[in-house]
């Protein structure tokens, strides 16, 4: 599987997100004026400030060359994963549901986390960012329930940020894309914590295979 | 005259300064000249008053690859990889306005070690303010923690460490240290000095503004005092972005050797940094202010060249890889402007277009500045007051819990839990849970730890030996993670070195730091000096912070800080030999008093490289050093890591001579709390004091035992926040 990460000026995970993603197969950076993804199988938009974000998380990148690119690629039915920033973006995009508001607290938090995923396995995954507070109106969120959307949620008494119904991360509704706040890509080394990030990796290789 | 003479000491230059001035132009400076000798003759940039006194510092050692001089030290980790890193204050802004001042402190640090070709993997804070029960001081906190959070972690760069100490004599004058960690290939690293003559200047990063005019002089190197307000405009304005687009290009622009050398812009802007780099390289410059892109298009030529506008470099350039920076800076939509060349004058010539509008020596500017002695004159006793807290009668459970809830013995989580600790993927032991930052280094195959310390209060009751603590205490900080010191910076915050006691302070700490460095191997590969640190009631703490990193062979050969088994025994190694003078006890009983007992540097040096090598053999469950709060502090937070708790005597701290209460809460360098197997630890040389379990932490000193639940020391541990309502 050909991985490729998107790099915007800003992005701050990027590096790590590659370095994940090699794990499982080969990976390369996407410059954010790429229009043309190549060869690549699946695509992550990473964590970070994209253009400094100082508008709104995501606002400014999902009228990038590249996220226009990764937007007819997960149309077509290939997997997008998007983690914090990159969840902003794709929610911004329109590729994903709901929006991610600033943190209840007004702060910046960041915690080693267990999240529950559709199997109810718990996985631990350090979680950082000040607008991670998922929020979709409430019929929304009854929709996204019902139809298996949640793809992951913060274990009870763990949500940092006052997300709606505890949500870490969310799917698309064709399920090729994903979003999550927590990161994945920084629980993939057992020195460094945890290597349950892994699991969310496979999945959307596994979301891509199934496409 | 009488105006002129007004306008320089306006900016900080005493009559004699200026006479000198004159001496070394023939003539009167004119304006442009005038704010650029005002600048690079500060204490800031000069070190007029402690040049002398940093020359007794040992500088040398096999694994140095840069030492003081450049933007940062750096130090060989092997493999072709060296490890730069550098520790710098931002006091006087953030007392100004905190979130912007702690901000642009560590974009400021960033760049001095990016400047050396270095990627930046770890940011650590050393923080000070007046006790919590201010306004001031809890707004002060909260502004620099966001502030530092803002900048580090929209920038990419974990935050692994730092400490924050709440002292009265902080009130006015908060401190602000940030130290930056950054990994390069050697080949890849650059220095600063200018070089080729006819090459070309390229200003690189943000337009230049009117922001942070004179910070350096005004704010700096000067006492803060009423209508500081009035300074808001020196503060600059950070801009996390542009140093994040800055800090990619110039690091591609190194890989592909597109640039001859590199200098950050920090205090003095333009100024000292071209003058910086003609007197590194022993050339001239000449810069055209009318090529500098501006924020403001009616900008004087002085104010261009002394603005402190943030997130930009000033590269040297052959001409013929002009081309190529320039289309690399616009990949990286960072700006860039060919504002100047190298020549083979020794001259620095500020030209607005054809006219020449400042000329001077660069020798006068850099070198120029006379050296002063102190006349230093140690005070006649404590002068910095004592307040108490702690009730007379309190027994030694209400003591401990005093303690363990003591703002700047409590639980930083708070703080750190706004900073990103591990983007990045180096990160192999976070804050807390460990009493040293530490990151692997996969490109060496090895790891790196850091720890950054410096307890003001105990340099103020001895400045000599409080220094020597301040260094041992970071190298039992890496002991305690199995890591060897390579090097060490530090940030020397300081009163007025013109008065007698600041002078003292400064004089003696010096001694101490030189002393440690000497006894330990550790060489001084970079540092700052932040003096006028005081307020309207008098100085700050005298406070040298000393960062120091440590190799260790394996990332996965480390130790944590927190009980790991129940039933482990626990140990007590080292020359530890603690006492109330200095002590957060003292402190909260309002006994303060002059005077520390001088540490044995060869025994902790000793027991270090005992600690070091057991951890490393992985002979411990965990090691954590006695510091703040004495041993009964240092049992209780192992136990709250993991929830053990523990029973232990102290029995034989009292064979050595202490008073129960010395062995319970007394301070001083030299301990270590290590728990595993009995015998291991016996093995090792530690004496066995007690075994880790149970649901309380139990400790008997002879008549004054403590006994205290988890839950209620953790309670107590973990109450900061509870002071920021």
């Amino acid at each position: 599987m050909r991985w490729g990460v998107l790099q915007f000026p800003g992005s701050c995970d990027e590096r790590d997100a590659l370095k994940a993603c090699s794990l499982l197969g080969e990976a390369r950076l996407v410059w954010h004026e790429e229009r043309d993804l190549g060869d690549v199988d699946a695509v992550v938009v990473p964590g970070g400030f994209s253009y400094g974000d100082y508008l709104r998380a995501g606002a400014i990148a999902r009228f990038s060359a590249a996220m226009e690119a990764v937007a007819a690629f997960a149309q077509a039915g290939g997997p997008v994963l998007g983690i914090c920033n990159g969840f902003q973006v794709l929610c911004e995009a329109g590729l994903l549901p709901g929006a991610l508001l600033l943190n209840e607290d007004l702060r910046f938090h960041c915690r080693q986390l267990e999240l529950i995923d559709d199997d109810g396995e718990r996985l631990s995954i350090p979680a950082k960012h000040g607008e991670g507070r998922y929020y979709a109106p409430e019929d929304v969120l009854d929709e996204l329930e019902a139809n298996g959307q949640v793809a992951y949620r913060y274990a009870p008494g763990q949500n940092p940020n006052g997300s709606a119904r505890d949500i870490a991360g969310v799917r698309s509704r064709a399920g090729n894309v994903l979003g999550l706040m927590p990161h994945p890509e920084h629980a993939v080394d057992p020195l460094t914590g945890s290597t349950d990030g892994l699991k969310v990796f496979e999945a959307v290789a596994a979301a891509g295979a199934r496409a | 005259m009488t105006v002129e003479i007004a306008k320089h000491r306006e900016l900080g230059l005493t009559d004699s300064e200026f006479e000198l001035i004159c001496e070394k132009l023939g003539r009167e400076p004119n304006d442009v000249e005038l704010a650029m000798f005002s600048l690079l003759w500060s204490e800031h940039c000069a070190y007029k008053h402690s040049r002398k006194l940093l020359r007794r510092l040992p500088t040398e050692g096999e694994r140095v690859v840069m030492g003081p001089g450049e933007n940062a030290g750096a130090v060989d980790v092997g493999n072709g990889y060296a490890v730069a890193f550098k520790v710098e204050s931002h006091n006087h802004p953030s007392a100004v306005e905190p979130f912007q001042g702690a901000a642009t402190g560590v974009g400021g640090i960033l760049r001095d070690v990016f400047a050396l070709g270095a990627r930046p993997i770890a940011i650590l804070d050393s923080l000070r303010f007046g006790e919590l029960d201010s306004v001031r001081s809890r707004h002060l906190l909260d502004g620099a923690v966001r502030g530092i959070g803002h900048y580090g972690n929209s920038i990419g760069v974990a935050t692994v460490g730092g400490e924050i100490y709440f002292e009265a004599p902080y009130e006015h004058n908060c401190l602000v240290n940030a130290m930056c960690v950054g990994l390069a290939r050697q080949d890849e690293m650059v220095r600063a000095a200018a070089a080729g003559v006819g090459n070309t200047v390229v200003l690189m990063g943000a337009s230049t503004g009117r922001d942070g005019i004179g910070g350096a002089s005004v704010l700096a190197s000067a006492e803060l005092g009423d209508g500081d307000e009035a300074k808001r405009p020196t503060v600059q304005i950070g801009d996390p972005f542009e140093e994040s687009k800055l800090l990619e290009c110039c690091l591609e622009l190194l890989e592909k050797g597109l640039l001859v050398s590199l200098q950050d812009l920090g205090a003095a802007g333009l100024t000292s940094s071209a003058a910086e780099m003609a007197s590194a390289g022993g050339v001239g410059i000449d810069l055209d202010v009318a090529q500098v892109p501006l924020r403001e298009a009616d900008m004087e030529p002085f104010e261009i060249m002394v603005s402190e506008s943030q997130e930009r470099m000033l590269a040297v350039v052959e001409p013929a890889k002009v081309a190529g920076v320039l289309a690399l800076c616009a990949k990286w939509q960072t700006g860039a402007a060919e504002i100047g060349e190298v020549t083979d004058g020794a001259l620095i010539r500020i030209l607005r277009e054809d006219e020449v509008v400042g000329e001077m020596p660069v020798e006068a500017l850099v070198e120029g500045c006379p050296l002063y002695d102190l006349e230093p004159a140690e005070p006649p006793g404590w002068t910095y007051g004592n307040r108490q807290t702690l009730a007379a009668g309190a027994s030694p459970q209400e003591t401990l819990l005093a303690l363990l809830a003591s703002p700047s013995v409590a639980s930083k989580r708070w703080a750190f839990e706004q900073y990103d600790s591990v983007v990045g993927s180096r990160t192999v032991r976070r804050p807390e849970a460990a009493d040293a930052a530490v990151l692997q280094i996969p490109e060496a195959g090895n790891a790196v730890a850091v720890s950054i310390d410096g307890n003001g209060r105990r340099v103020a009751c001895d400045p000599h030996a409080g220094t020597v603590e301040a260094v041992l205490e970071c190298a039992q900080n890496l002991a305690c993670v199995g890591a060897e010191p390579l090097g060490l910076t530090n940030c020397l915050n300081f009163g007025n070195p013109e008065k007698p006691v600041p002078a003292w302070q400064l004089d003696r700490a010096v001694s101490g730091l030189a002393v440690a460095c000497e006894a330990l191997g550790v060489p001084v590969v970079g540092g700052n000096v932040s003096l006028y640190n005081e307020g309207p009631d008098g100085p700050i703490y005298p406070t040298p912070v000393v960062g120091m990193v440590g190799e260790l062979p394996d990332p996965g050969g480390t130790c944590g800080n927190a009980f790991a088994r129940a039933g482990d025994a626990i140990g007590l190694l080292g020359p530890f030999a603690p006492t109330l003078a200095g002590s957060e006890l003292a402190k909260l009983r309002g006994e303060l008093a002059m005077g520390l007992p001088q540490p044995d540097v060869a025994a902790v040096a000793a027991a270090c490289t005992a600690v070091r090598e057991a951890v490393r053999a992985g002979r411990l469950a965990s090691a954590h050093d006695v510091s703040d709060g004495g041993i009964a502090c240092a049992l209780a937070e192992c136990a709250i890591g993991t929830g053990l708790g523990c029973q232990v005597d102290l029995q034989p701290l009292r064979e050595r001579g202490c008073t129960p209460e010395e062995a319970l809460f007394g301070e001083g360098s030299g301990g270590f709390v290590l728990s595993g197997e009995r015998g291991a630890l016996e093995a090792l040389g530690a004496t066995f004091i007690g075994e880790v379990g149970g649901e309380s932490i139990e400790i008997a000193a002879g008549d004054r035992s403590v006994a205290v639940g988890l839950a209620d020391a953790e309670r107590a541990w973990r109450s900061l926040p509870a002071h920021l309502q």
